[in-house]
């Protein structure tokens, strides 16, 4: 009789789960149909790195060329190129009283010392991003000591070769800051 | 079997070696289970020798996926390696993130704030309970049900959107940092959560309703892959597998790590040690951690998510330290090396699954293939974390 | 034209042809609705893109079957391997021709009607048997050992519950047996409810699938018999599946339910809504179950359906006895 009890019992745990299932049928499905809608959470997306200009000028980034993002990141994708105005450098000489100076190149794991701080400026020439290797860790923009650094929130990017993966992040700031005006000038 | 009657296929040296130290008299068949199958779950490659449908003999062949992790810590400065931790497990990433972090912060004698050990409690178990939601979907497909791991899917996806508000990313997460956590919690965050965990308390008796109840699924798990303790022991088998087999171990519980002290929570155990109770552990495992998240939200203090006073660079003294937390499929352990130099000597990562997938070769022998793979699905392997 | 059509020959060359057409429409819209189904039950929409709803979807996939190449693997038994599928849709036609779906529109009106359906719907193990074997491939092989064991194990059932309606009713011709069964009352359904549910889950496993797919147990066997067929061989294995669920169903409509028979205006229409039914509960069993072990499979054949098989038989046939 156990036995009898037992086996109508396991039978009726079918019957159970085939309700469950059939209540789900009914509910309203989960899909999003992405062409078509898209997922509403995309503003707290962690893309890749972008450079965050000065308040006082879009053209600009932040950036004090210090290197730490570029020593810090484990995949070797970031490196930039600089060069100093000012006090520290001769000038040269003959020409047309134009600057001619001299670029320096930070690497990945270039950078052996602090970097010098004197009254000389530094401008930033080009802030590459070889997104192919990155894997989207933030250390560069968490130990960034000016945030000049910031998530991008692009979650649909797409290409068709690496080459169109290897951003320069300064032209990228600049485009952005062009098109954004060119909108406020319309 | 004769190398012409394999038409030029002898396999390569893990299938030789297996034949030639085989124990079967000639009338068994030598199957690759692997690397690619679909219920080894990655390239896991299993060579089981059958006897019709009973396995006589079962080698897991390991290293399709080693990538090399404990090699690249000592290349990359402790801070470089962080992203690594997420790799390892992808499925419990926040356990591994914490281990070595704890490891580092151990060894530099790093504090870390009362808010992020909190906001660690919280992200962790909430990690842990889409890692058994996984586990339960993939479980169930390992048996032939389909739809269960959809469901499973449609509350991991609301863990995952809720866990992306802080870490950015949805699988493997770069979130821990020496000394707190990269990002802090917000009003959001702890309202979603909250809404989750209502909502997913109301889930689980449908869960069970359609699976754990369902007269196939428990002829599949009972009596089935039934573990002893001792070989638990020998094999050093950890998490919800040696918890199955009703020992009470949890490093959450037994060495208490963080705020766990300060929590309140069972550590669930079955009694028989076979597939059913591990599921059962697991299963319970999540409403446990369902607990604990309420408390850490409850008793979150204010205060810094990160430590203000971090050095700049992290270059410890030299010494060795050894760290290790409850992961979703046991104990993970970092043992750090230290010379003074900016990179680690020497880094060691301890896998659970490598020891619970250790035990699979013994626990395997003379089941039928279908229990095998029941076996196998019960251990929540990993893949990744077994190659490191 | 008349006496053409009246010749027994031309009617049985037309209803094949459009068995033929009926057995290849089916299998798309059976596709399509058991992609709807699982969609459904799994909260999703199911196939959406092509066509409205994804109606075109099963089509789209039988043309990208139908132009892939076919792969016969290294070792391969070639003419075993290829009959196969070819010889597990085969019978199709045959098994569907005396099926009644209304007293008119039946394909071939045969006293052995079920004996013939049950005959050729056993050349399918066969084939399974064939495309095992004929693979070189171990999983394959263990796929069609399992195959051909369930299939035995699980014919024996159903023969015993159709002989009970055969008891009952007094003969082996379809027709006969659905005209027995005329108004909703007099369903061998409420007669044998026993035999009923015993038929439904032999027909499961006698058709593969979920929760008896043990022979392709994706989970165990990757893909059982079928692993190594591309393009069009495993389409035909498909069909032959999908088919044989229709006929299986058919056959349950017509032993069961009364074929055409209806509350509302008996008519073919019945037996298409029945068998989808049946159909759509067979799908939500799929999809709602874990696969059951082999031995499990087998105990439930040999411990529980073929002892009640017997003692229903032989109570319908005591009672049968003692009535008439």
């Amino acid at each position: 009789m156990a036995t009898l009890g037992q086996t109508i019992k396991s039978l009726w745990s079918m019957v159970v789960g085939m309700k469950v299932t059939g209540i789900e049928f009914f509910k309203p499905k989960l899909t999003v149909h992405y062409p078509r809608k898209e997922v509403d959470n995309l503003g707290t997306y962690r893309g890749h790195c972008d450079l965050v200009a000065r308040e006082d000028d879009p053209l600009t980034p932040k950036c004090i060329m210090c290197g730490i993002c570029v020593d810090n990141c484990p995949s070797g994708c970031l490196s930039l190129t600089m060069h100093v105005v000012g006090e520290g450098k001769p000038r040269p000489a003959g020409g047309a009283g134009e600057l001619m100076l001299a670029q320096e190149v930070i690497l990945p794991g270039s950078i052996k010392k602090a970097p010098p701080t004197g009254k000389a400026e530094r401008v930033l020439d080009s802030f590459r991003l070889n997104y192919n290797y990155c894997s989207l860790c933030g250390l560069c923009v968490q130990n960034c000591p000016v945030s000049s650094l910031a998530w991008s929130r692009e979650a649909y990017l797409v290409g068709r070769s690496r080459q169109e993966f290897e951003f320069d992040l300064l032209a990228r700031l600049r485009a952005k800051a062009a098109s954004s005006q060119g909108v406020k000038a319309a | 079997m004769a190398l012409e009657a394999n038409y030029g296929m002898v396999g390569d040296f893990y299938t030789q070696n297996f034949t030639t130290t085989h124990t079967g008299d000639g009338d068994t068949l030598i199957l690759n289970l692997g690397p690619q199958h679909p219920s080894t779950h990655g390239v896991l490659r299993v060579v089981v020798e059958l006897d019709g449908e009973y396995v006589k003999k079962a080698e897991p062949v390991l290293g399709y996926i080693h990538r090399m992790h404990e090699k690249m810590g000592e290349v990359k400065t402790y801070l470089q390696y962080l992203p690594n931790m997420g790799r390892v497990d992808y499925l419990h990433a926040l356990g591994w993130n914490w281990a070595y972090v704890g490891a580092v912060e151990k060894l530099m004698g790093i504090e870390v704030p009362e808010r992020a050990e909190f906001i660690r409690v919280i992200t962790c178990e909430l990690n842990r309970i889409s890692s058994h939601l996984l586990w339960w979907g993939a479980y169930l497909l390992d048996l032939g049900a389909f739809t269960p791991i959809l469901y499973a899917f449609a509350d991991r996806e609301r863990i995952m959107d809720i866990l992306q508000m802080v870490t950015g990313s949805r699988l493997t997460y770069c979130y821990y940092r020496f000394g707190g956590v990269s990002a802090d919690i917000g009003e959001k965050f702890i309202s979603d959560l909250r809404a989750f965990l209502a909502q997913f308390k109301a889930r689980i008796p449908m869960f069970h309703e359609l699976v754990t109840g369902n007269m196939i699924l428990r002829g599949r798990c009972v009596d089935i892959g039934v573990l002893p303790v001792e070989m638990c022991r020998r094999y050093g088998a950890t998490g919800p597998v040696l918890r199955g087999s009703g020992v009470a171990y949890d490093v959450r519980r037994f060495e208490p790590y963080s705020v766990y002290d300060q929590l309140d929570f069972d550590v669930p155990v079955g009694k028989a040690g076979d597939a059913m109770d591990r599921y059962d552990v697991r299963v319970a495992e999540m409403v446990q951690s369902v607990r604990i998240i309420e408390q850490a939200l409850d008793k979150l203090p204010e205060g810094p998510f990160l430590n203000p006073d971090l050095p700049d660079r992290f270059i410890p003294e030299p010494g060795e330290v050894y760290y290790s937390v409850e992961g979703a499929r046991g104990k993970i352990g970092v043992y750090i090396v230290s010379d003074g130099s900016p990179k680690p000597y020497r880094l060691k990562l301890r896998s659970p699954s490598f020891s619970n997938l250790s035990l699979f070769a013994e626990l395997s022998q003379g089941t039928l293939l279908g229990d095998a793979i029941s076996i196998m699905g019960s251990l929540d392997l990993v893949i990744p974390e077994i190659d490191r | 034209m008349t006496a053409l059509l009246a010749n027994p020959l031309v009617q049985l060359v037309i209803a094949l042809l459009a068995l033929l057409g009926f057995v290849g429409l089916n299998g798309l819209v059976l596709v399509w609705m058991e992609r709807k189904v699982v969609g459904f039950i799994q909260r999703r929409p199911g196939p959406f893109e092509v066509g409205p709803h994804g109606l075109l979807q099963p089509l789209a996939d039988a043309l990208k079957l139908i132009g892939k190449q076919l792969v016969t693997p290294r070792g391969a038994d070639r003419p075993l391997f290829w009959l196969a599928p070819i010889l597990s849709v085969m019978p199709v036609p045959l098994c569907f021709l005396p099926i009644p779906f209304s007293p008119l529109l039946t394909g071939m009106e045969l006293n052995v009607g079920v004996v013939l359906i049950l005959a050729f719907s056993g050349l399918n193990v066969l084939a399974l048997c064939l495309a095992g074997w004929g693979s070189n491939n171990k999983y394959s092989l263990l796929g069609a050992a399992r195959a051909v064991s369930q299939s035995v194990a699980y014919e024996i059932p159903l023969l015993l519950t159709v002989l009970c309606i055969a008891f009952q009713s007094g003969s082996l011709n379809l027709n006969v047996i659905a005209g027995h069964q005329s108004g909703i009352l007099h369903w061998n359904l409420w007669v044998q409810p026993l035999a009923f549910v015993m038929f439904f889950i032999a027909a499961t496993a006698e058709t593969n699938r979920a929760p008896f797919d043990l022979p392709e147990a994706e989970s165990e066997l990757t893909a059982g018999h079928h692993t190594e067929y591309s393009g069009m061989g495993f389409g035909l294995f498909m069909l032959a599946e999908y088919m044989y669920m229709i006929i299986i169903c058919g056959m349950a409509a017509v032993l069961f339910m009364g074929g055409w028979d209806g509350p509302v205006a008996p008519g073919w229409w019945w037996m298409v809504i029945k068998i989808y039914a049946m159909l759509a509960a067979m799908m939500w069993f799929r999809w709602t179950f874990p696969r059951v072990r082999f031995d499990q499979l087998l105990n439930v054949c040999w411990k529980w359906l073929i002892p009640l098989g017997l003692a229903n038989l032989l109570a319908t046939a005591l009672i049968m006895k003692l009535v008439g």
